[in-house]
C-alpha cells in the first residue's frame, strides 16, 4: 500500500535525524567539559587582573586623568558594541538571546541620539543583524576557537577594539556575551570594556587596603600602558571563554530535546505504521472470506 | 597562615599555575629583579622576560621562565600575571632558537614601526630563554 510505504519512509528518516541530533548532543557535551574547565582556569588571572587595574585605578592621584583606555576619552556619542555570538546554529536560543540583548542595547543608544558601531565576533551574530543594523557593523570575526580558544585570538580583537579607539572611531565599548551559568543556563551579560569599569563588585567601597599606596616601577604611566591593552585582551578571551562554553551547553540542551523529540516522532509513528499494517490485513481477510462465502 | 612566608600565586592566562607559600620568591621586574620577603611594601611592577626564582630554606627550590608580565606585591602576596610561564627545566634548547629564529625573520619581514616592535619583544623573549636555560646548566641542573 502506497500509505504504508509513505510511513515506512518517514519512519527511516526521523530515525537517522535522531541520530544526528543525538551525536551532535555528545559532541557538544564532550566539548562542553572541556570548555568549563578552560573558563574556569582562566578566572584566576581575570579576577586578579581585574584587581590590579582596581587598585592601580585608585591609586591614581585625586582629579588625575588616566589614560584614555583606563578613564574613557570624555565623551560618550559613539557606542562600540562587540558582540560574541557561535559561527554555527543549532544551540537552542544562544544566538537568539545575545542578539537580542544587542539589539535592545543599540535601540537604547539610538534613541537617546548615540551613534552605534557594531563588532560581530562569530557569524551568526552578523547573519541576524545584518538586515537591520547593517550599516552599523564594522567588521565580523569568523571561526575563532576552532581548535580550542587561545589568548592570541582574543589578543587580536583587543588590539582591533584598541586601535579603532586610538583612531577616534568610537567613545565607549560595551562587550554583550553569553555568561556560562551551568550547562542549561546561560545569561546575556553586557559589560563596559572602555571606559573601565571592575567586574565585581563597585570598587569605590572596596576595603581601605585595597587604597594602600602602591609604589609603581617603572612608573604609573609606564605600567598602565602595558597593563591595558593586556586587560582588553582579558576580558575579550573570557568574554570568548564564557561564551564557548554556554554555546556547547545551549547546543547539548536543544540537541537533547531534538533527540527527544525525535524518538516521542518515531513512537507515534511506528503506531500509526502497525495499526494501518493490522487494518489492512484484516482487510484482506475480510475480502477472502467474504469471497469464500459468496461461492 | 606562616608570618614568615610569602604567598606566590602565578597565573596565566590560560590557568593558574602556582599558588603556595614561599620563603622567599625573586621576580625579573623591568629595572632589575627583585627579591619578595614577607611584609614587602606594596607594589606594582612590570616585568621583563626572565626567571622567577624561589627560595626555601635559603635554596632555590624552583626555577620558571615568564615572557614578561605584571608583578603586584603585597605584605601577604605576591602575585604575577605572565603571559606565559614554563618551568626552566621544561624548556628545549632546540625550541628557544626556533624562536629566536622566527623572531629574527619576523623582524626582516616586518614592514611597520608596530610589527618591528612585535618582532623585537620575540627576540628578547627567545634570548632570556637561552639565558634561562644556560644559567640552569652551569648551575649543574
Amino acid at each position: 500500500m502506497a500509505n504504508l510505504k509513505d510511513l515506512r519512509v518517514r519512519i527511516t528518516s526521523v530515525k537517522s535525524t535522531r541520530k544526528i541530533t543525538s551525536a551532535m548532543k555528545m559532541v557538544a557535551a564532550s566539548k562542553l567539559r572541556r570548555a568549563q574547565s578552560a573558563a574556569e582556569a582562566a578566572r584566576p588571572y581575570a579576577e586578579r587582573m581585574d584587581r590590579m587595574v582596581g587598585s592601580l585605578a585608585a591609586n591614581l592621584p585625586q582629579g588625575v586623568q588616566g589614560p584614555a583606555l583606563l578613564s574613557g576619552n570624555g565623551n560618550d556619542l559613539v557606542h562600540l558594541v562587540v558582540l560574541i555570538t557561535s559561527d554555527r546554529g543549532l544551540c537552542g536560543g544562544f544566538n537568539s538571546s545575545a542578539v537580542r540583548n544587542a539589539k535592545q542595547f543599540v535601540n537604547e543608544k539610538l534613541a537617546t541620539g548615540k551613534e552605534v558601531r557594531i563588532l560581530c565576533v562569530g557569524r551568526k551574530g552578523r547573519d541576524q543583524l545584518k538586515r537591520e543594523y547593517g550599516q552599523f557593523i564594522i567588521d565580523t570575526y569568523e571561526g575563532l576557537g576552532r581548535k580550542g580558544m587561545r589568548y592570541s585570538e582574543a589578543i587580536e580583537v583587543a588590539g582591533r577594539i584598541t586601535t579603532l579607539f586610538e583612531e577616534g572611531k568610537f567613545d565607549v565599548a560595551t562587550l554583550i556575551y553569553n555568561r556560562f551559568k551551568s550547562a542549561i543556563s546561560q545569561v546575556p551579560t553586557r559589560h563596559q570594556m572602555i571606559p573601565f569599569e571592575s567586574g565585581d563588585a563597585p570598587e569605590e567601597t572596596g576595603d581601605p587596603a585595597m587604597k594602600a599606596m602602591y609604589e609603581m616601577e617603572p612608573s604609573d604611566e609606564e605600567i598602565l600602558a602595558k597593563l591595558l591593552p593586556r586587560n582588553l585582551a582579558t576580558q575579550v578571551f573570557r568574554a570568548l571563554l564564557e561564551s564557548f562554553a554556554s554555546e556547547q551547553g545551549a547546543r547539548m540542551t536543544a540537541m537533547d530535546n531534538a533527540t527527544r523529540n525525535a524518538g516521542d516522532m518515531l513512537n507515534a509513528l511506528t503506531l500509526r505504521y502497525n495499526r494501518t499494517r493490522q487494518a489492512n490485513i484484516t482487510k484482506e481477510l475480510i475480502e477472502i472470506i467474504s469471497g469464500a462465502e459468496a461461492l | 597562615m606562616d608570618i614568615n612566608k610569602v604567598q606566590f600565586d602565578l597565573v596565566s592566562p590560560e590557568r593558574l599555575l602556582v599558588s603556595d607559600l614561599y620563603d622567599m620568591v625573586v621576580a625579573p621586574g623591568e629595572e632589575g629583579d627583585f627579591g619578595v620577603l614577607p611584609g614587602h611594601s606594596p607594589m606594582i611592577a612590570n616585568l621583563r622576560p626572565g626567571v622567577i626564582d624561589i627560595y626555601e630554606n635559603g635554596v632555590i627550590t624552583d626555577r620558571l621562565f615568564v615572557a614578561g608580565g605584571f608583578a603586584e606585591v603585597t605584605a601577604e602576596r605576591l602575585t604575577v600575571l605572565a603571559e606565559e610561564a614554563i618551568p626552566v627545566h621544561e624548556i628545549s634548547a632546540d625550541d628557544a632558537k626556533a624562536r629566536l629564529k622566527a623572531g629574527k625573520q619576523a623582524y626582516e619581514e616586518a614592514d611597520s614601526d608596530a610589527a618591528r616592535v612585535e618582532a623585537e619583544a620575540q627576540i628578547a623573549i627567545a634570548e632570556a630563554m637561552m639565558a634561562a636555560i644556560s644559567k640552569a646548566d652551569g648551575a649543574g641542573h
